[in-house]
């Protein structure tokens, strides 16, 4: 069975800016598939090439296995929540999510029974009558979505969808998304920078940085093995160390990242890389604290659990020894010189 | 304190009574508002209840309302009617005409060319109108340019034979309806083609995404969000080419049939006559078909935008 999208060496260059390069990936039938980067990385532009807003420069684009790359937006199976939602404004709710259903000639019955429904699904059932200038944003991204998802694609693109949202009102969006996606069954392709949004929804992450995906993997990968720096940087945090430095631990001529959770504080029980440092700053965030230590391979980041009583001393200038278990330390591809 | 200049204190004064600043900004041109305009509008419609002797030539000031029992006279009634047909007829060809030029200029040009198309349609609102007015009496007359282009391209039948059609014919073009109202639509065209171009350009583009989309194809996106959402742009720009058209008593007098306008027999009235209450009766009658158009253009939402 072929992929419900596959991307192919595709590149969309802007006069002499690539925005999209050599970007290649597939997405199966049914997969939550994240596209992840910061702005400007060309994740949005990718959601575009797929949804055919736009044409590529180079490559190809495959849905379910067809050539699609010079196919209009409303020739393909494919259905689009905006980042502003692009409700009709001289429409009602109703008409908005019916547009669809209209423009493919259904009867207006029928039309009307499913819209009710999709707005049920999205628990708007009975505001149907309403403007979307009456609607507040977390609604109106609702309305968004019944009008993709009444169309029954094969996939729905989201281009952050949830960055209007406050915080509650987009962590409980994130989980009614995760929980429709698995009713249904679609193929979602979802596009964010926000990492824990990415991580906590997706099958799998495609990481974006300056147009080209530095890794394809499911979030728990991506943490725990990330291929580069960047990656390692942008996906959680991570203490970055430079390959002539981690030589001495790992023999390798490679950057290695290292996880603020892995790394412990006192004397190192066995034969762990370890280091020592100043302490320079205390970072209180709940449930753990952050210390930034000075070392002689750089700043570390270390969390611990905030309870510690008997815990190493957090004064500020106090002298602490570091150590961390040696699979801590993952290797990342050598960074090309910028 | 420092000693401040009397300047400085002032504005400080002013800025602190913000009505009084209000009043003083607002005061001369509402007083030439109440004053100048309103005031010598409501004497005219007042005027018009004034009687004339026909004998004397005279206005005789005292209230009546002939001149409105006057007005529902068969060809009185003529006159209204004859020039609210026109407007409504130049406002239909303006509209066709500026929706396709507009439409061109804001969704299919860009940069240099959309600027210079842009700047190419207000252009003809430079000239003065009495030198456009007059210089298509020269291009539609008997051996003006139509008529020769028509003979080049050997058309002279097909224009002789709409010439023919009752109504908008006539013995040659520039004495036939056709022809006044082309003069029309050309000289109120671009107070058309500006609105329209504006709520086209206000159209966002992501409704056009969302709508293709959703599975619209160009036509149908056309129809179903571009159309709905630049009419209150076409009902902006029809307000100006029918209350232009209505009150218009230059072009009639150039180009078209006899028969009088509403413009063209408050002219004669006022000046030749000198029965000021008739023509200001007769004026009173495009304002209130004005207001009433307004009312209507408001219910379309020619004044959303605002």
């Amino acid at each position: 069975m072929s992929a419900a999208i596959e991307l192919q060496d595709v590149t969309r260059s802007f006069g002499a800016v690539d925005a999209v390069s050599g970007v290649s990936f597939a997405v199966a039938d049914g997969e939550f598939f994240s596209m992840l980067g910061p702005s400007g990385s060309g994740k949005t532009t990718c959601l575009r090439l797929i949804a055919g807003f736009d044409l590529p420069t180079r490559g190809h684009i495959l849905l379910s296995g067809a050539d699609a790359s010079s196919l209009p937006p409303y020739e393909r199976d494919v259905n689009t929540v905006f980042q502003d939602y692009a409700l009709f404004p001289h429409l009602s709710v109703l008409e908005n999510v019916a547009y669809g259903l209209r423009m493919r000639g259904v009867a207006a019955a029928d039309r009307a029974k499913r819209s009710e429904a999709a707005l049920e699904q999205v628990a708007l059932g009975g505001m149907g009558g309403r403007r979307p200038s009456q609607l507040s944003g977390g609604q109106r991204q609702r309305v968004a979505l019944a009008r993709a998802l009444v169309n029954q694609p094969r996939v729905l693109l989201l281009d952050e969808p949830l960055g209007a949202l406050d915080l509650k009102l987009r962590e409980q969006m994130q989980v009614e998304l995760k929980s429709l996606q698995r009713q249904l069954g679609i193929t979602f392709v979802y596009v964010t920078h926000d990492q824990s949004e990415a991580l906590s929804m997706s099958d799998r992450v495609a990481v974006f940085n300056r147009g080209r995906i530095e890794q394809v993997a499911p979030p728990r990968v991506l943490y725990a093995a990330p291929r580069t720096v960047f990656v390692a940087g942008f996906v959680g945090t991570a203490n970055i160390v430079t390959a002539e430095r981690a030589k001495r631990w790992t023999g390798r001529d490679r950057p290695v990242a290292i996880r603020p959770e892995h790394i412990r504080v006192g004397a190192p029980p066995g034969d762990q890389p370890s280091t020592s440092g100043t302490l320079v700053d205390v970072l209180f965030q709940g449930p753990v604290s952050r210390l930034a230590v000075d070392t002689e391979v750089g700043t570390l980041s270390v969390s611990v659990g905030s309870h510690a009583g008997d815990g190493p001393s957090t004064e500020l200038g106090a002298t602490l020894q570091l150590y961390w278990p040696r699979e801590a330390m993952v290797e990342l591809e050598p960074t090309e010189p910028v | 304190m420092q000693h401040r200049p009397p300047l400085a204190r002032i504005a400080a004064g002013l800025y602190r009574r913000h009505q009084l600043a209000l009043w003083l900004l607002l005061g001369p041109p509402m007083l030439w508002l109440g004053v100048v305009y309103l005031g010598s509008l409501l004497s005219m419609v007042w005027q018009s209840a004034y009687g004339f002797d026909d004998f004397s030539m005279q206005v005789v000031p005292e209230l009546t309302l002939a001149n409105y029992r006057a007005l529902l006279d068969g060809s009185n009634l003529d006159i209204v009617l004859r020039t609210l047909g026109m407007a409504v007829a130049v406002t239909l060809g303006c509209a066709a005409l500026a929706f396709p030029i507009a439409y061109y200029i804001a969704r299919h040009t860009s940069g240099t060319l959309k600027s210079a198309l842009y700047a190419s349609v207000m252009l003809p609102m430079w000239v003065s109108y009495i030198v456009k007015a007059y210089a298509w009496t020269l291009i539609l007359a008997q051996g003006g340019l139509v008529y020769w282009a028509s003979d080049a391209l050997g058309l002279r039948g097909a224009l002789e034979a709409l010439l023919e059609l009752p109504v908008i014919g006539g013995s040659s073009l520039s004495t036939s309806n056709l022809g006044r109202w082309f003069v029309f639509v050309y000289v109120w065209l671009p107070y058309m083609i500006l609105p329209v171009y504006a709520a086209i350009e206000r159209v966002p583009e992501n409704l056009l995404q969302a709508s293709a989309d959703l599975g619209a194809r160009p036509a149908q996106t056309f129809r179903s969000v571009i159309l709905p959402l630049t009419f209150p742009g076409v009902a902006a720009g029809s307000i100006f080419t029918f209350s232009l058209t209505l009150g218009d008593y230059i072009i009639p007098q150039l180009i078209g049939p006899s028969g009088y306008y509403v413009g063209t027999m408050v002219n004669t009235l006022h000046g030749s006559v000198g029965n000021l209450p008739m023509a200001a009766a007769f004026t009173v009658v495009p304002i209130v078909i004005i207001g009433l158009y307004l009312a209507l253009a408001r219910r379309f939402g020619a004044f959303d935008a605002l």
